[in-house]
């Protein structure tokens, strides 16, 4: 039997028996969201390999188990990365986990989300189905866009079978430039350099310096730095892989709960939680440890024109997303239930009510 | 289907109550104007016109229209070319082109909140001072509204690098079918919760009305050349595209013609084609001064190892506007050389140009009609143009039949129908090749899901399962689209 009939089976097996399913990958994620409330397991790590790739198409068709680490291997031998740079946050991390979660790493402002790489999809269905929507191509506006509606849902509309993603060049060559910086000028540090016409490809703020990473040929980017301020640092790589995946002394104090605030990149720091935090995305993302109410992190959030998540760390009776607006969540449960009417897919990982 | 009379002037009724007299039309004469969209082929007379003026208004209207269960079909510039905006006949059309404000511009954040009636070239006019525009061209942006290029995902020349619509708008207002108003996206670079953004991007109308748009903008580049190359075959000219696309390179537009496309763009628009080439290609490159400079270099190389019979290049505003002119007034061109044409918009992996050409090329020997080929091959967009005369009878359902072939042969290697221009009422027979029941059955239960009771945009967009209609393509009867003065590339 192929993995993928496999899979198929107990999703069938599921939704006749109307038991809930926690979609599984590399397990990488599993503190991201809401606890679901089953023993039943789906396990996609079996379901991997390469089903398409033509480097000149600039797509990459693979089977959602295929591990993160193994993708990239293969796209760099070919002188291409994925856009969105996700976390892979241990080596077991999946491509359909990255894409369930929708967790996008330091190249996002510059070269686009999970949600933008996405070109279509194949879909294990809440109906016992398995369909396929979008396709290899860039222009497609054929059928609703399902696929970007699976991107980021945390696995409770379906199982990600396969997915088609964009990919682009790797640049011949990076570099990363530290420029030291007062906490108070870093928002309008990043804000200026949005118009500065710098290949910046990654950026950051923590302890006091700014980091970023400028792509492009050698000669450019050597041409570059003679005219910025700045130091080149070693060991760039290394950096930017602990930022992206956490592995950063940052992410590793688990003393209070630690909150990424997703806002509108010029927003202005919040005083009030001005405590010891890292910014990324040139103000797009604030990560913020601290023990200040949740209700009052999302109030500020929302001021700032995004919205925050409580991503490591549980507090009694806080759930992991912000609640939606009534409308926009009574959006949200027609959809589940219309797709999922089981329900079998992830109960309750996203919003409690799904 | 015509509504019961008192269904009429029930709706009638409250219309008049929530809307002033201005906003409000039923005169014959005065619908004749919103009978079509860009695809003129399909016309239909709605009930009423109604013209609201603010957000309020239109939850007013879809309230009224939900209980008393009366179609409504959204509608911007109508300026669309897949009939998505024809109206219904037992309902009404509900126009957004009052909502024409620019509301905000963010220069720190770069971006923008506009009204949805806004057209797409005036939100880059209001932000060139500031050094940004707002990516996404259609051919038609001089007139096409935002609102209308959120429900179509509308694309343009540089998808390739910059994207569709949908990588282009961080937020939408949307009012349901029930009068809700929801916020969908935000001004932060990602969002919790499913993306309704990304699934009403490019609905056509099926699941919601937009109010309000917050689109991303971008810095100006330093930077832009343009390259023309010609060959003497095709299948040289395709194998370039994908050369300069695996030596690393992401232009900001690629685009190809035939040699029919190109004498008829030449004739027309005196852009300094080369006539005898069998095939040209346009590459826009842009960015930093070194960036560029660098790109040239590479992609001059390539056209010369893909065996470039001349390579000219435009680095002035002046000469790069000469060379688009040719390209950009290639519908019109093909219009004068044919008392008709049929438009398609499959979209195909890049490598299958020389095959789809080739392919295309003998359809045409069997079908004896004649075709202009003008691609976004970058992307893989293709524009077809089959020539035919409506007069000579027969004609018009060979036009039909080949365009169908060439979208099935779109589907048989691996794209889709259509790129840009959507599905509407248009493609609904060849949605039926392209997915399944099972697929399709998906894309209803995402419909009823937002609209149980078949309010918006009824019969679009997606077929039913029993039957797929059996309508064709963009028709064009001697050059004579419902909107002549609008660029068509």
């Amino acid at each position: 039997m192929t993995t993928e009939n496999h899979l198929l089976e107990q999703v069938r097996s599921a939704i006749s028996q109307r038991t809930p399913l926690y979609i599984q990958g590399g397990n990488s994620k599993a503190f991201y969201g809401n606890t679901v409330d089953t023993t039943l397991l789906l396990d996609t790590t079996s379901h991997t390999g390469v089903v398409d790739y033509m480097p000149s198409e600039l797509c990459i068709t693979v089977r959602a188990g295929t591990r993160l680490q193994d993708l990239e291997y293969i796209l760099a031998s070919e002188q291409q990365l994925l856009p969105f740079e996700p976390p892979v946050y241990t080596s077991a991390s999946t491509i359909g986990g990255a894409v369930a979660a929708g967790l996008s790493g330091p190249r996002r402002p510059y070269s686009g989300a999970v949600r933008d790489a996405i070109l279509g999809m194949k879909i294990l269905t809440g109906h016992g189905t398995i369909i396929h929507v979008g396709g290899q191509v860039m222009k497609n506006v054929a059928g609703y866009d399902i696929s970007r509606l699976m991107t980021g849902s945390l696995g409770t509309l379906g199982v990600i079978l396969e997915v088609s993603l964009r990919v682009i060049p790797k640049p011949a060559h990076e570099l990363t430039l530290a420029i030291s910086r007062p906490h108070d000028e870093a928002i309008n540090y990043f804000t200026r350099l949005r118009t500065s016409g710098l290949p910046i490809t990654a950026s950051c703020y923590l302890n006091d310096e700014i980091h970023l990473r400028l792509s492009g040929s050698t000669s450019y980017l050597q041409s570059l730095v003679k005219k910025q301020e700045g130091q080149v640092i070693e060991k760039a790589d290394a950096f930017w892989q602990s930022i992206r995946n956490h592995t950063h002394d940052f992410f590793q104090q688990h003393d209070k709960p630690l909150w990424r605030l997703s806002v509108a990149p010029a927003s202005t720091a919040s005083a009030r939680l001005n405590t010891d935090n890292l910014i990324e995305w040139g103000g797009g993302v604030r990560w913020i440890s601290s023990n200040t109410p949740a209700n009052i992190i999302h109030s500020i959030a929302r001021k700032k024109g995004g919205y925050a998540v409580l991503f490591r760390g549980k507090i009694a009776g806080v759930n992991t997303f912000p609640e939606p607006e009534p409308a926009l969540l009574a959006l949200h449960k027609r959809l589940k239930h219309k797709l999922d009417p089981q329900p079998v897919f992830n109960p309750g990982r996203l919003y409690r009510e799904l | 289907m015509t509504p019961e009379p008192d269904i009429r002037s029930k709706l009638l009724f409250h219309l008049q109550e929530v809307l002033a007299e201005d906003q409000l039309i039923t005169a014959e004469e005065e619908l004749r104007p919103y009978e079509c969209d860009g695809l003129s082929a399909y016309k239909k007379l709605p009930i009423a016109i109604v013209l609201p003026e603010t957000i309020e208004q239109v939850q007013q209207v879809m309230r009224i229209c939900s209980r008393l269960f009366v179609p409504v079909v959204a509608r911007g510039a109508g300026t669309g070319l897949s009939g998505g905006a024809m109206p219904h006949e037992g309902g009404i059309i509900l126009g957004l082109s009052r909502f024409n404000k620019i509301l905000e511009i963010d220069v720190d954040n770069q971006m923008a909140r506009v009204q949805p009636g806004v057209t797409n070239l005036s939100i880059t006019q209001a932000v060139r001072q500031y050094g940004l525009y707002y990516a996404p061209d259609p051919s038609s942006q001089i007139a096409c509204s935002i609102g209308g290029n959120v429900a179509e995902n509308s694309g343009g020349v540089h998808c390739l690098k910059y994207g569709l619509t949908v990588h282009n708008v961080l937020e939408v207002q949307m009012i349901t079918v029930s009068g809700d108003r929801v916020t969908l996206g935000s001004a932060a670079l990602d969002n919790p919760g499913y993306d309704l953004l990304g699934l009403i991007t490019g609905s056509e109308g099926m699941l919601g009305i937009i109010v309000e748009v917050r689109v991303r903008l971008l810095p100006r580049p330093e930077k832009v050349n343009v390259i023309l190359a010609a060959f003497n075959k095709t299948e040289h000219a395709a194998a370039a595209v994908a050369a300069i696309i695996a030596d690393g390179i992401i232009p900001a537009g690629l685009e190809m013609m035939d040699k029919l496309a190109i004498q008829a763009a030449e004739d027309f628009a005196r852009a300094g084609y080369p006539t005898d080439a069998e095939a040209i290609l346009l590459c826009e490159l842009d960015g930093s001064q070194a960036e560029v400079n660098e790109q040239s270099y590479l992609v001059k190389r390539q056209l010369k190892l893909k065996s470039a019979s001349t390579i000219t290049e435009a680095d002035t505003p002046e000469q790069q506007a000469r060379l688009w002119a040719g390209r950009k007034s290639a519908f019109p061109a093909v219009g004068r050389i044919s008392p008709d044409y049929y438009c398609m918009d499959g979209t195909i992996p890049r490598h299958q140009i020389g095959h789809v050409l080739h392919r295309i090329h003998v359809l045409s020997q069997q079908f004896g009609l004649r075709v202009a080929n003008v691609f976004h091959a970058g992307d893989g967009n293709l524009h077809p143009l089959i020539l035919y005369d409506a007069n000579i009878a027969g004609e018009l359902e060979k036009a039909e039949q080949f365009g169908a072939e060439i979208l099935k042969l779109s589907v048989d290697v691996g794209g889709t129908i259509t790129g840009e221009h959507g599905v509407g009422n248009e493609k609904l027979d060849q949605m039926c090749y392209q997915f399944n029941d099972n697929e399709l059955q998906f894309f209803h239960l995402v419909k009823e899901a937002f609209d149980p009771d078949q309010i918006l945009n009824p019969g679009k967009a997606v077929p039913t399962l029993h039957r797929c209609a059996e309508l064709g393509q963009m028709h064009v009867h001697h050059g004579k689209l419902p909107h002549p003065e609008l660029p068509r590339f």
